[in-house]
Parts: C-alpha cells; structure tokens; sequence
C-alpha cells in the first residue's frame, strides 16, 4: 500500500494544519468581498497625494458622502501624481476604480482608448455656464464631458517679501524681466545664493513651468493647423531664458531634479526667493508649523512677457467614472457631491472651487483672501496644454528635449527643433 | 502503482497551475501581443504588424542609448560590488572581537527593500537637505551644496552609489562562504614557500575564489541588466533620461504611452540579452578549473 496510509500521524497533522490555514484564508477572502455587508455599494475612488487637496480633506469629503448616503460605501487610494496615469491605465482593463481623478491633459487619451466614459447626458447644462472656463475644458475632449471638473488650478507666482526687501527690491515684479532683475540683485547681494526655484524634473512639471513663460512670450505649442510651433518665437525665448537663468547662477541647479513638492520645501526653507506653484503653496509656505518663512511668501499673478500676457498653466483636474465600473449611477452620486459647491467651499484652503458664485462667498474669501483675490483674474487668463491623444508621449519626448537644453547637452533651439520632429511623428499617428 | 502516480499528479498541479499561470501564459501572452498594434489595455482587435514592433526596437535611436546606459551601469556596479565584496569579504574572514555583530551589521543593506533603499538613497542626494551635501561640505571637499541627481551622467554615476551600497553585502556573503571552503593548510604551505600576504592572496585566494566570483557575476550582471525599481524612485529616468534603463524604458512605452505591443517587443528583447548573458556565463561556469 502506498499513498495517503503511510503517512505518519505528524505528516497527517501538518497537512491539515496547512488546509485549515487554506480555507481560512479563503473566509478571509470572501469576508473581504462582503464586508461592506448587505445592501451597499463600495466604490473605489482613485486620488492624488500631492497638491490641491489633502488626504485629510479627501477623506472628510468621503465620509459627508458616506453619511448623505449610508448605503454607499466610498474607498478612496491614494497614488503620487507621477503615478497616477499609469495606475489609472492599469487598472482599466480589471475595472478596479470606479472613479479616478484625470489630469487635465488626459481626456483625448482615455476618451479614445475607452478608458473613461462619456457623461455629458448627465451634465447639467446650467453648470457650463457656473463653471469656469478653465474648469470644464478639463473634462471636455470634442465637446463632449468625460467627467466633471473638482481641482480648478493653475500656477501662481509665489515670492518671499522679506528677501526682496533685504535685497533693495523696490516694487513686487510684475514681468519675467522684473523677476530676472530682482534675482540678479539678491544674488549679487548675497542674501541667498539661488533666489529661483523651479519644478524642472523630467516630469509633467516641467512643461507647466515651460508652458507658463511661452504664454509670457506669446508662443503657442501648436500653430492654428495643428503643427508644432513651441520651436520658434515665445516657444523659444521661454526656453532660452530658463538656460539663461540657470547659466547665471540665478536659478538653483537643484530644479532639474524637483518637483513642485520640493519648491515647496525650499521656499519654506527661505532658501529661495520666488517661485512658481499651485495654489496649495499659498496655505503650506505660510504655515508657521511647516516652514520657517511664514507669514512672508505672498501670491501674486504669473509675471507678464514683453506684450503683457500672463497666462497660467491650467493644471486643473476633474472626476471621471472608470469605464469597467460596476456602479456608474452611485459613481456619479459621489462625483456631483464632492464637486458641488457646498464641498468645495467647506474645502478651499488648499483648492479653489470650479464654481464661479465661489469667489463671491464670504466663507471662501475668508479662508484665502490673499489667493482668492489674485485667483479672480488669474483663473480667467489660463494656457491650455495640447489636447492631443498621444499627449503622453508627446510631453516626454518635450520633458526630454528641455532637459537636455538645461543640462546644456544641446542649445535650445536644437533641442526644441528636436522636440518638434518627434511631435509631428506623434501628432499625425 | 498507479495511486502512487495519481497522487503524485495531484500534488504536482498546483505547481503546474502556477507554472503556467505565471509563468508560461504570460511569456507566450506577451510574445503574442509583440506582433501586434496593441494600444490600449483592453483586449480587441489590433493591426497585426509581424515583426515591426522589433524592427522599430533595433531602429530606435534611445532603444540603443537606453542599452548603453543599462550596460555602463551593469558593468560599473557590478565590478565595484566585486571588488569591496572581496575587501570586505577578507575583513570578515579575519578574526576579531565583534566579528558576529558587524558580520549581521553589513548584511543591512541587503535586507532592506530596494524601494526603502531608493528612498533613503534620494534623501542623502538630496541638493537642499541631502546628508552627502552636509557631509562634504562640513569636511570641506566641497564649498557649496550640489545637485546630484540634476545633470544625467552624474545622476547615472549616484544611483549605481545606491545599488552598490545595497547589493555589495551580497557579494560579500557569496565570497566569504568560498573563503571559508579554502582549506588552510594552503595557506599555510604558502606561508613555508616564502609567499607574504600579498602573494598569498593572489597565488591562491583569489585563483580559488574563482567560483564564487563567477557566480557573482552571472547573478549581479542579470539582475542589474533588469534595474527597474530603484530608478523609478530615485530619479524616475531622468534628468534629460540620463537614468533611464532598458527596463524602465520599456515600461514607459507600455504603460505611460500605452504602446504595449512596442513594450511587449522591448521586453522580449531584454530577455533576448539576459538569455545571451546566461548563456556565455553556463559555459563559462561548466568549464572545470585547474588548480
């Protein structure tokens, strides 16, 4: 006799010790898959760590829906920003997020690839005319809504007024030309030794700043036919002025490695004296218990070029339903309540509302009136980065191609021309 | 007998499923989606492109940039592993006080996951509040802080610091078990025949470590043909991809430009590589050593 009879009685105790661990980890699975219990929904929401809103303030959102609506349950993840249109891609396909927070350069992708869906049937009408501009044209890809705007955000300019004044810095600067002068002079008084800091990373980042001074110089990325464009002209000098900066000791050489994250640190250090970010700088540079500087890092409209344009980046972010969402109906409950007007007040210290009546109510005013009263133009004068499916690669293939310019690996003409090539390859597949 | 035979079946499928599961299925999974115009992660309908997506790979000028970076970084991490893997693999063959503690001490560096490690490694290179920075000037080798991750070979050169900091404990084991296998009546017959330390380890320490040495770098040379997870977090390929591996760059095209038939080609590419390096390794490995 062989098989199972010549066990021993240890061997046998083993064995079962392991099928009990088995089936008990099974119970665990299938409790998992329950545990929201009868009768509930449980949505799997997708978010950012970095910028406009907190985790904190994500969750109190999530948990007023929660209380609103006891038979949704809402589980938020929360991903890095550089993460997030990959995670997004990834799990498409399984359809584990029932919503997912885009980036305003994403819907022609993920429209085209199905990835998210259509919801202008349940977009009301009145809120195209409640919301910014700027906001909607984050969900939109050819006049169609692929989810609703929440983030409503563009890259202020940020200055700390107690180095300014130490330098003799007579006037806040109000152009690129100001602001260059105004470095030159902090640093030839050597009150610190790089008054710049920028978010020049080979990352999105990188482009927001670029896209913010090619405004200034009246460039455009791409021409009315749809061409690349940022080679010549604004496109040009915005590039060539970054080099210049960094070439001069003016900008700190530790831009090309930093996100918008750590322009916040280094500012809050008062190892830098300007700066471009989003709004969520405003309320962390001046918090006495994050940063030595507070209290003097004041917001201010993106400088103007010669002409006197001074676009912001639009990096604002909307809400979208996942394509493989099992729930779409409760999805878009959650998505209308934490972008509705009454959240997003409650919430703006570090994200402005999308709702244009915001800026009005005393209850944001209150929170931010220093940002809220900048915000007021500023929001109406944004630049908007390509709508292009391909805009992934594209932006790299420009990532790459400033990169290599600031590290002085080509001039930046050659590096822009390059850039250009490889978008008209991408922009006609 | 048969029972012998189904039984044995029956424990072996679990292995079977998983085997193929996560291994087979996918490799031919992945092969499959190579020949075709994959661009988005949904299954479908696709252009069938035969060979094109490998065509595009051995035509695409940052495939080959991307490769010389990934081989400069495999050979310079590797042999710096090599090497203060031998120094430190002799410092803990000596015999000291303390020899257990700082044996368990600089086996650390291998226990911590590459992740953490990436992390710590960013924050030390950090330019504003970096550790390095601090270090150097305070010893004054430097005057004023650096940006070490902000120009493209520089930031190549501080990651391969990061992955010897982490990896050289490995070698270290690896040559310290074949030092222990070293009988010591060589040595002593060394010491006889007039041969000093420094002979004596080249005469014959390093001919006899020749086999772990060996493995050394079959391991080490795979692995770091593969690095992946430390650039994703130290320096996500950048500055100007001055950083960006093989790997890394065949993850971008799949999953950030959603081309996951290029990505698919990519990989079976590296995998081509890998597949070249085993190959010259078992032989080398085969051949009998004459002592």
């Amino acid at each position: 006799m062989n098989g199972l009879d010549d066990l021993s009685r240890r061997d046998f105790l083993k064995l079962s010790a392991a099928g009990a661990g088995m089936a008990s980890m099974g119970a665990i699975l299938a409790a998992c898959s329950n545990e929201a219990g009868q009768g509930t929904t449980t949505l799997n929401a997708l978010f950012m760590q970095q910028a406009a809103y907190s985790n904190t303030d994500v969750q109190g959102m999530v948990d007023a829906f929660q209380k609103a609506n006891p038979k949704i349950a809402v589980k938020p993840t929360f991903v890095a920003y550089e993460s997030l249109h990959d995670k997004i891609v990834t799990a498409a396909p399984a359809g584990t997020y029932d919503v997912v927070l885009i980036d305003v350069i994403w819907p022609p992708e993920f429209a085209t690839k199905n990835e998210i869906i259509d919801v202008t049937d349940k977009f009301p009408s009145n809120w195209t005319s409640e919301i910014f501009p700027g906001a909607l044209q984050t969900a939109q890809y050819q006049d169609k809504f692929y989810g609703v705007p929440w983030i409503l955000d563009t890259k202020y300019f940020f200055y700390n007024k107690d180095i300014l004044k130490a330098a003799g810095v007579k006037s806040a600067p109000k152009t690129w030309d100001d602001v260059f002068a105004a470095a030159k002079q902090i640093k030839s008084k050597h009150i610190i030794q790089y008054p710049l800091i920028w978010s020049w990373a080979q990352a999105e980042a990188v482009i927001c700043d670029y896209a913010q001074l090619l405004g200034a110089y009246g460039g455009q990325f791409l021409d009315s036919s749809g061409k690349p464009a940022f080679n010549t002209g604004g496109g040009l000098t915005a590039l060539e002025i970054m080099k210049r900066s960094i070439d001069d000791g003016t900008t700190n050489p530790a831009s090309a490695e930093s996100l918008e994250t750590d322009v916040v640190k280094i500012v809050s250090q008062g190892q830098a004296a300007m700066a471009l970010n989003w709004t969520f700088m405003f309320s962390l540079a001046n918090d006495p218990s994050q940063s030595q500087v507070a209290g003097n890092v004041v917001v201010a409209h993106t400088p103007s070029g010669p002409s006197g344009a001074a676009p912001g980046c639009n990096g604002s972010m909307a809400l979208s339903i996942g394509s493989g969402s099992q729930h779409k109906d409760e999805a878009w409950k959650f998505i209308e309540f934490i972008t509705s007007q009454d959240i997003q007040d409650q919430y703006a210290k570090l994200s402005l509302p999308i709702w244009k009546s915001s800026y009005d109510e005393p209850e944001v005013v209150n929170t931010l009136p220093e940002v809220v009263a900048v915000a007021k133009t500023q929001l109406n004068d944004m630049i908007l980065r390509p709508q292009v499916p391909s805009y992934n690669e594209a932006s790299a293939a420009l990532q790459l191609e400033i990169q290599s310019a600031l590290t002085g690996s080509k001039s930046p003409k050659q590096a822009l021309d390059a850039a250009a090539d490889a978008w008209g390859g991408l922009l006609q597949a | 007998m048969p029972g012998a035979a189904g039984t044995a079946l029956l424990l072996l499928i679990p292995s079977l499923i998983v085997v193929f599961g996560i291994v087979v299925y996918p490799l031919g999974r992945t092969l499959y989606t190579s020949f075709f115009d994959v661009n988005s992660p949904f299954p479908g309908h696709y252009p069938f492109l035969g060979l094109g997506n490998y065509r595009r790979t051995f035509t695409n000028p940052a495939f080959w940039a991307a490769i010389r970076r990934t081989a400069y970084f495999t050979m310079v991490s590797t042999w710096f592993e090599l090497l203060l893997g031998i120094l430190l693999a002799l410092l803990l063959n000596a015999r000291f006080h303390g020899r257990g503690i700082l044996r368990a001490i600089v086996i650390l560096p291998w226990a911590l996951p590459t992740i953490v490690n990436g992390l710590m490694w960013r924050w030390i290179f950090n330019p504003e509040y970096g550790a390095l920075n601090a270090l150097l000037t305070q010893l004054h080798v430097i005057s004023n802080y650096r940006s070490w991750l902000g120009s493209p070979f520089l930031a190549l050169n501080m990651v391969i610091v990061a992955d010897v900091w982490k990896t050289t404990p490995l070698a270290a084991f690896l040559l310290l078990a074949g030092l222990q296998t070293i009988p010591r009546e060589l040595h002593e017959a060394a010491r006889v025949d007039g041969a000093g330390a420094v002979r004596g380890f080249f005469r014959v320490t390093l001919p006899l470590l020749v086999p772990s040495i060996l493995i050394i770098l079959v391991v080490r040379t795979i692995e770091a043909f593969k690095v992946f997870d430390i650039i994703y977090i130290m320096t996500r390929g950048g500055p100007a991809n001055g950083t960006q591996s093989i790997a890394y760059y065949a993850y971008i095209q799949a999953f950030s430009n959603q081309l996951f038939g290029y990505g698919s080609a990519l990989a079976y590419v590296i995998a081509l590589f890998i597949l070249g390096f085993a190959l010259i390794y078992m032989r080398l490995l085969r051949t009998e050593f004459a002592y």
